[in-house]
């Protein structure tokens, strides 16, 4: 110990010595500041991940708040003005503050860990993301509770969300939330890039990266492409509204449609940002509880990408009621339904290796399960619906409430919760009760089913969604009920999962580096993992370099342990190619954070709130580039 | 139990299953042999998942073999080929009865369709394509006659959508959209506003009365005709009120002075089913009930809560009554 | 790991800090909707007090009572920009620059510019043509297209105001404050000496 030479690196440390080295680079420090100001990619996306459950419960809420209103017919409940916010709420709060947000969080965690580096690229970044996130949400939540939530519905379409039809400032809010969620979203995004193609362990060639970082990977350039088409149409919005401009606007040669096609170019590929996530946690699940390597890894990885090129050809399979020639509707018809191909691989690469592998029924894979029976249903109404005479039919009725509540919580959240389970061990050290964990399927998955499937007939039968009531003679009264008592037992399914998850944290068995005997990188570290994540930087020599027949990990060295530093590789086979040093904590993220949210806030009500709200962005970018003079500077 | 109770309403007035229009005729059959397929395809997806979970497992890493990994290449090829058969043969059908469904440029009677946050305005055009007579949130339309509807919106998003007799279509401000109504029989038929419109989208349906050719003559003459006076001191006191109070200054009934083009125009109010766009059976009691509060029955429209005496209403609803 | 115990108080805290923020910022927006005025309401909504001059005055105490939601609520102003177009205002005062009669946005107010003078104009009519609408819209109308009119005209941009309508564009939107950018051009010819000054 002692003699700390300028450039100490790990090849001449013993592993205790090392570990206690890196873990005083590395760490955060006690205190309340030092919390604030961390840029470790766990302690970020941890907290990322536990603020959007939050929002999923809240948003949950609601849901029940609408069944309770729609239990019988002609109820006065809930007034039409607060359940148009409620609908709206719940719609904006799960795509934009739940699913979008906990997918990327997830990415942030694993994909570091699964890549096998020490922090994820751009750290400071990810803590502005973190922050914008919660002001964001915060926004949303707050006006909701002040009643003056956004009524619009959750695309918001103009003119109703436009200046004449939407008095007050309940649009814009919706619109700057966009503007907050989505600026976290592509930061992360951003990141997550970076980070799969820089700092994969050495030997991690393109065809050994684990399918969930690949997935992220689609993910990540999803959002890059996709969202700044919805900041751009939510920020003419409040152009529009604000300062009277006339993007959507007939008269003066603006189009409302133009709205929809932007937003949809963004709210398409979105579905598939939440879905390509929860495809790669259902491959690493499903190989790992199966005991074999995933069957058609190629063929995997090449679907991912092509669900994600398709996914930006087929907006308009949403907008086939406003009139467009006919030409235009049979190409997105064909395009649409060109998306069940790659989808169809995956499930049928997913049966073939239960097929071929030994089935383990751990929660996990229960969940997995239970996702592959209703994401397939979900897919095949998604077929329907691209029809496109079949959808002036169910267009904008609970048939596709329940097509899409199929393809979210089906195709989505299914496996984001198997994914919980299987990856809780790691983040916590702690298993979760699979006693528990069954009677959470179980309840999830029937009261799923018995919530959503009766919507299909619903739609058929006539009823539009977003009514707040509906008529008595109508006959939909009985089965809106049993919709209703049954979204009850989806919600205790969902309260027994958190419940499973408070008191897993507490005294849940601990569990060992990889109690599921998995193969990818984030299992060679320990549980949770330690704040360098690796001691050594594994050196990767197959596509699940935890299996036989490797039988031991090979490790690197070379990296300095009196600054944070990672190492850096190339593309495609990932040789090593420089080190780099990776920041330290700090404040100034939030203030950033804060700084924005002045900006952002202020010109919701003022023009100038863009001039004068850049002073406080300004001067906190300063302070977040200023050097420092600490090692990490160093180039 | 519930849910049979439930399917029991399919004949219902507001159905897809309900199909009487030629092109909601079609949907049906399309709706139901892709529907067909689809659960045939999950069923054999379920069953394949089920038996690769619970098949019996020979020794360690038998299926791993060049044997094995072939037979399950093939398998994949072999589900991939139907998938793509499959949904050619959907994108093949869907076209065919969408250029089944027709355009309708050879309509018989042709109806300019206003919608309004949050009810509907008919206009029906003469043959030379001037502007014939309005009503509201009550379409009839002739039996076997192609209709063809002309959908203008005048301030929001609205979707135009009679399950029973064809698909929806949006009515979107500054881009007119048109929709071909062909019913098969006689009947009524219930539509709704199908895009989400605002605070009171729930409480925009209307009727649409499919009448035989005679009775929609009759009917035509009828909606033609200035609004009938009426012998009853009742309504005569109700006229007079309706033309002092703020009534007139936003309903338009034709032969008289009230000219406003804020509301539904009520020149034969007393003829129509329902009042409030589909919310409630036209009866002298609800007219009533409804000029008393209509902000209570329908939070948010508007239409204000007009002070008026009890002896008022009562005028009132009995001259709205009185025209048929 | 150190950080986990402080990562239970940061969020309280943070969370604590954020909401109290958010909720003062949005708190003074908060605008309830009323979507019907009960009735002894709207009957004690007709009883403002005029001067004598007929110019200014005294609303009825429930006005302060309510809260004054006709200036405040942008759903209130908002439902006052439809019952101007659907009234018939613009057949004399154009888009608010007026026609036959006066303008509103020219930062010139013949009786004044406060709420009671705008709901007695609109309910009992003024001198040279402005007819009284007291049969044509109920009070609690009047009052609403009396806000609509003030924020019109106001000197300072409104946040509450509405936007922008939907068609051509033929003066700033009411959000803007119209009257405080064409106040500088100073009374539009044809409104000068019309009617008594004040």
């Amino acid at each position: 110990m002692g003699e700390a030479t300028y450039t100490l690196t790990d090849e001449y440390l013993a592993d205790l010595d090392l570990e206690k080295r890196l873990e005083a680079t590395w760490q955060t420090r006690p205190g309340f500041w030092s919390a604030v100001a961390t840029v470790d990619h766990k302690i970020v996306a941890k907290r990322y991940i536990a603020t959007a459950f939050v929002f999923l419960a809240l948003g949950g809420v609601l849901a029940l708040f609408m069944r309770l209103q729609l239990a019988g017919p002609e109820a006065r409940f809930i007034s039409p003005d607060r359940y148009n916010q409620i609908f709206t709420m719940h719609g904006t709060t799960m795509m934009f503050l739940f699913a979008v947000p906990v997918m990327e969080a997830m990415a942030a965690y694993l994909v570091p860990l699964m890549v096998g580096t020490r922090n994820i690229a751009f750290p400071r970044l990810n803590a502005y993301s973190y922050w914008m996130f919660v002001i964001g949400g915060t926004l949303l939540w707050v006006s909701f509770a002040l009643d003056t939530a956004p009524d619009v519905g959750w695309f918001a379409y103009v003119p109703l969300s436009g200046p004449e039809y939407s008095p007050g400032k309940r649009a814009d809010i919706w619109a700057q939330m966009i503007t907050f969620t989505e600026v976290s979203a592509l930061a992360l995004a951003i990141e997550i890039v970076v980070t799969v193609f820089k700092q994969r362990a050495p030997g991690m060639s393109l065809d050994r990266i684990p399918l969930l970082v690949w997935a992220m990977l689609v993910m990540a350039f999803l959002v890059i492409l996709a969202m700044p088409a919805v900041m751009f149409s939510s920020s003419a919005l409040i152009l529009d509204r604000l300062v009277g401009t006339h993007f959507f606007n007939p008269a003066e040669g603006g189009d409302a449609l133009l709205w929809q096609h932007l937003f949809w170019f963004f709210g398409h590929p979105e579905v598939y940002i939440i879905f390509l996530p929860a495809v790669g946690m259902a491959s690493m699940v499903i190989s790992t509880f199966s005991r074999r390597p995933i069957v058609g890894y190629l063929p995997l990885v090449m679907a991912l990408i092509s669900v994600g090129v398709l996914s930006f050809g087929l907006w308009v399979h949403h907008m086939f009621v406003v009139g467009l020639p006919r030409v235009g509707e049979s190409f997105f018809t064909a395009s649409s339904m060109s998306i069940g191909i790659p989808s169809g691989i995956q499930v049928f690469c997913w049966i073939a290796t239960l097929w071929a592998g030994r089935p383990v029924f751990k929660t996990p894979l229960l969940f997995i399960i239970g996702f592959i029976i209703t994401f397939v249903m979900g897919g095949l109404t998604g077929i329907m619906v691209a029809s496109v005479p079949f959808d002036t039919q169910v267009h904008d009725t609970y048939f596709v409430v329940a097509h899409f509540h199929y393809v979210l919580i089906g195709g989505a959240v299914f496996p984001l919760i198997a994914g919980i389970y299987y990856w809780f061990p790691k983040m916590t050290g702690r298993m979760m009760s699979e006693r528990l964990g069954k009677w959470s399927f179980g309840l999830i998955f029937l009261g799923f089913h018995a919530t959503f499937f009766p919507m299909h007939i619903l739609g058929l039968l006539g009823m539009p969604r977003r009514v707040y009531t509906y008529p008595a003679d109508l006959s939909w009264g009985g089965i809106n009920l049993f919709v209703s008592l049954s979204s009850l037992a989806l919600a205790a399914g969902f309260l027994i999962f958190f419940i499973n998850v408070a008191r897993s944290l507490k005294y849940g068995l601990p569990a060992g580096s990889n109690p599921w005997e998995a193969s990818t990188l984030e299992w060679a570290t320990r549980s949770p993992p330690p704040p360098y994540n690796f001691r050594r930087i594994p050196v990767v020599q197959s596509r699940d370099p935890l299996w036989p027949p490797s039988d031991i990990l090979p490790v690197g060295d070379g990296l300095r342990v009196d600054r944070r530093e990672i190492l850096i590789t190339s593309v495609v086979s990932a040789l090593p190619e420089s080190r780099e040093s990776s920041v330290g904590d700090s404040i100034w993220p939030l203030w950033a954070a804060l700084g924005s949210a002045v900006m952002l806030i202020w010109s919701m009500f003022s023009p100038w709130g863009v001039v004068w709200g850049a002073v406080p962005v300004a001067v906190t970018l300063i302070g977040w580039f200023w050097p420092k003079g600490v090692p990490e500077d160093e180039a | 139990m519930v849910l049979t109770g439930a399917l029991s309403g399919c004949s219902g007035v507001q159905s897809v299953f309900n199909a009487q229009g030629e092109a909601s005729t079609h949907l049906r059959s399309l709706i139901f042999s892709i529907v067909g397929v689809c659960t045939l395809v999950w069923f054999l997806v379920v069953l394949m998942m089920f038996a690769a979970l619970i098949r019996r497992r020979s020794a360690e890493g038998a299926h791993d073999g060049e044997g094995g990994k072939r037979r399950i290449t093939i398998a994949i090829s072999a589900a991939l080929a139907a998938t793509v058969v499959i949904i050619t043969g959907f994108t093949i059908a869907s076209f065919l009865t969408t250029r089944s469904i027709g355009d309708g440029e050879q309509a018989d009677v042709t109806i300019e369709v206003h919608a309004h946050q949050w009810w509907w305005q008919f206009i029906y055009l003469n043959t030379d394509g001037s502007q014939g007579f309005v009503t509201a949130n009550e379409l009839h339309i002739p039996v076997g006659k192609k209709v063809r509807l002309i959908l203008k919106a005048d301030d929001v998003i609205h979707s135009f959508w009679v399950p029973s007799l064809a698909g929806k279509q949006d009515l979107i401000p500054g881009r007119p959209n048109s929709l071909v109504l062909d019913a098969g029989k006689p009947g009524v038929f219930r539509g709704q506003c199908a895009e989400f419109c605002g605070l009171q989208h729930s409480h925009m349906s209307f009727f649409v009365v499919v009448d035989t050719g005679a009775d929609f003559v009759k009917w035509q003459d009828v909606q033609r005709s200035d609004a009938p006076g009426s012998a009853a001191a009742d309504a005569l006191a109700g006229k007079a009120i309706f033309m002092e109070k703020p009534c007139a200054a936003c309903h338009a009934i034709r032969g008289t002075e009230a000219r406003g083009i804020a509301g539904p125009d009520l020149t034969h109010v007393g003829s129509r089913r329902t009042i409030g766009a589909g919310l409630l059976e036209n009866t002298r009691g609800s007219l009533a009930a409804w000029i008393a509060d209509p902000q209570t029955l329908k939070p948010g429209n508007n239409m204000p809560n007009v002070p008026l005496t009890s002896d008022e209403l009562l005028r009132v609803s009995a001259y709205l009554e009185s025209l048929k | 790991m150190a950080s986990i115990p402080h990562k239970n108080h940061l969020a309280l805290i943070v969370s604590c800090l954020v909401v109290a923020a958010s909720s003062a910022a949005l708190g003074w927006l908060r605008t309830p909707r009323q979507y019907r005025t009960d009735p002894p309401i709207m009957s004690a909504l007709e009883h403002y007090r005029l001067m004598p001059n007929k110019i200014s005055g005294a609303p009825p105490e429930v006005y302060f009572a309510i809260g004054k939601p006709y200036e405040l609520t942008a759903y209130d102003m908002s439902q006052g920009k439809r019952l101007y177009s659907w009234f018939g205002c613009a057949s004399c005062h154009g888009d608010g620059r007026g026609a036959n009669g006066p303008s509103f946005i020219d930062g010139w107010w013949i009786y004044g510019p406060s709420m009671v003078s705008i709901v007695a104009s609109i309910h009992d009519g003024r001198p040279h043509g402005m007819p009284s609408f007291s049969d044509k819209m109920t009070i609690d109308e009047i009052w609403q297209l009396a806000g609509y009119v003030k924020a019109l005209g106001a000197y300072s941009p409104s946040l509450s105001a509405p936007q922008r309508n939907d068609e051509k564009h033929t003066r700033p939107a009411e959000n803007r404050g119209p009257a405080a950018i064409l106040f500088e051009q100073g009374p539009t010819d044809k409104n000068v000496n019309r009617g008594p000054s004040p």
